[in-house]
């Protein structure tokens, strides 16, 4: 299956090499594309993406589309894989001392490896929410929403004051702290300070989301609020979440993607992959027979 | 965990073979009493009816349990959705027969009209369909169950063909009217039962193979 789709992605570039003269820039529009979603592009790519720790090669070859305003779930158990390719996917595997990586990941149809691509500038259009939240404790709600653009020299109160609302409103928590916006981060529950997490990525000119575990730590109350909140960004954002849980990979998701010991093993439909899934491996994963 | 689970699959799947060897039975047996004019063993077919209904409510609950716990996925998930279904299919079943049955009594009350041999013929293809659906389920072999679909079209023709030669009864004399449509009933009661078999063998498809082949849609 997986090299099925390997294989139609070369044939499809292949077609598209004449036009691109030199071939100087890939052109992926024209890519294998999943059934019901051929209209939608694809925002990011992984090629033949290899990554290690020291000596431990921790991603062998992984190849995905990441098609726009889908929320992609990646499944897998432990140590699989699956945190270090979407750390890939912002360059943040990187800040690892030890962290090995070869291969390309696109955004758009730009690499973020590029010398002209800025590192701070990758992470901020392709922006993290981790497991347990991680506000900015001592700073304000205002302030941990705007922190990223102060950073970048804004100082137009009015400015930060819309950024404000707009991205609280975004992340579905701003009837719930409007009135205390100088509150310090911490104070918040946990959903609220994952929402204010995701409010202050959703602050900067953010086009994916990247998520690892975003609703672990929280009670259901939350986790359903967050889930909401992912099924909303999806209208604009394009998404990847990690998730132990699969019910909620199945919920929240559109494409999901299954990885064990580094390797993606299948990536189709959520739809697809848990009711009848291509894959012997993908099967006794998610029906709990692993092993 | 996954032990009392795959434990409890395996008993939702030996519940369900049970109703399905009490519904072949019921079948064959109102069959017989409407052959051998045998009123007594017709009543037995409808009294025992009550086991079929009984195990269905249980099968339902053990499928609603086993959804509600563990929220099964992919090839244990279209193993239950298919169990319920078969489930409604057997339950139908078995009220087929008692239907075969009450027309027995009826029939049994009063001579003849001709002697059996093509409902006979028609019943043994379906209690065949019956049984070969069933296996299909224990052997998980789509093989086996696509070819109780195909047989479907060979109960129909003979239905029709039934239904034909019991109307010109009914336009010979109209004494044979009352007669001729308690037989046209039982052999419409059998195409259902075949009806039913084939969902069986269809929801067996789906379970194995993740297809849905139905409304030819395969």
């Amino acid at each position: 299956m997986i090299d099925e789709v390997a294989e139609k992605d070369k044939q499809a570039r292949k077609k598209v090499e004449p036009k691109t003269g030199k071939g100087e820039t890939r052109k992926i529009e024209v890519a294998h594309q999943e059934p019901g979603t051929e209209n939608k592009a694809v925002k990011m790519k992984a090629d033949d993406v290899c990554a290690w720790f020291g000596e431990k090669q921790a991603l062998f070859s992984v190849n995905m589309d990441i098609r726009e305003k889908e929320v992609t779930a990646i499944i897998g158990p432990s140590g699989c894989g699956k945190s270090t390719l979407i750390r890939c996917f912002n360059r943040m595997h990187e800040t690892v001392a030890s962290a090995k990586f070869t291969g390309d990941i696109l955004l758009g149809s730009e690499s973020i490896f590029s010398p002209k691509m800025d590192p701070v500038v990758v992470r901020r259009r392709v922006g993290m929410v981790f497991q347990k939240p991680t506000p900015f404790p001592t700073l304000s709600i205002y302030d941990n929403v705007v922190v990223g653009l102060r950073l970048n020299g804004v100082r137009d109160k009015k400015t930060l004051d819309e950024v404000v609302e707009k991205s609280l409103r975004k992340a579905a928590l701003w009837e719930e702290v409007k009135d205390s916006l100088q509150k310090a981060g911490a104070a918040l529950s946990g959903g609220q300070q994952q929402r204010l997490c995701i409010a202050r990525a959703l602050a900067v000119e953010l086009e994916v989301l990247l998520m690892d575990e975003p609703c672990s730590a929280l009670d259901p109350i939350s986790t359903s609020k967050v889930e909401e909140l992912i099924h909303e960004l999806r209208q604009n954002y394009t998404i990847i979440i990690v998730t132990h849980n699969m019910q909620q990979a199945a919920r929240v998701s559109q494409k999901t993607a299954f990885m064990l010991n580094g390797k993606l093993i299948e990536h189709d439909a959520t739809e697809k992959v848990f009711t009848n899934p291509s894959n012997k491996l993908t099967e006794d994963y998610i029906t709990g027979r692993f092993g | 965990m996954q032990i009392s689970f795959d434990e409890e699959l395996s008993g939702l799947k030996e519940k369900i073979l049970l109703m399905g060897s009490k519904v072949e039975e019921a079948i064959r047996l109102a069959m017989k009493s409407l052959v051998d004019r045998d009123s007594k063993l017709a009543r037995q077919v409808i009294q025992s009816d009550r086991d079929v209904n009984d195990l269905e409510i249980e099968v339902d609950e053990m499928c609603h349990r086993l959804l509600a716990l563990h929220q099964p996925m992919a090839s244990d998930m279209r193993f239950i959705t298919s169990a319920m279904k078969i489930n409604s299919d057997l339950e139908r079943m078995g009220d087929l027969a008692v239907n075969i049955a009450e027309r027995a009594l009826t029939l049994n009350e009063v001579a003849p009209l001709k002697p059996f041999i093509d409902i006979p013929h028609m019943s043994k293809i379906a209690q065949e369909m019956v049984k070969v659906s069933l296996d299909s389920l224990v052997n998980k072999d789509p093989v086996m169950a696509k070819k109780v679909c195909e047989r479907d079209d060979e109960v129909d023709n003979l239905n029709d063909q039934i239904i034909r030669e019991l109307i010109s009864y009914m336009l010979e004399d109209r004494a044979n009217i009352k007669r001729a449509l308690d037989l046209i009933l039982v052999s419409r009661y059998l195409e259902r039962v075949a009806d039913h078999a084939t969902n069986v063998a269809e929801d067996v498809i789906y379970m194995v193979q993740g297809k849905d082949i139905r409304h030819r849609r395969g």
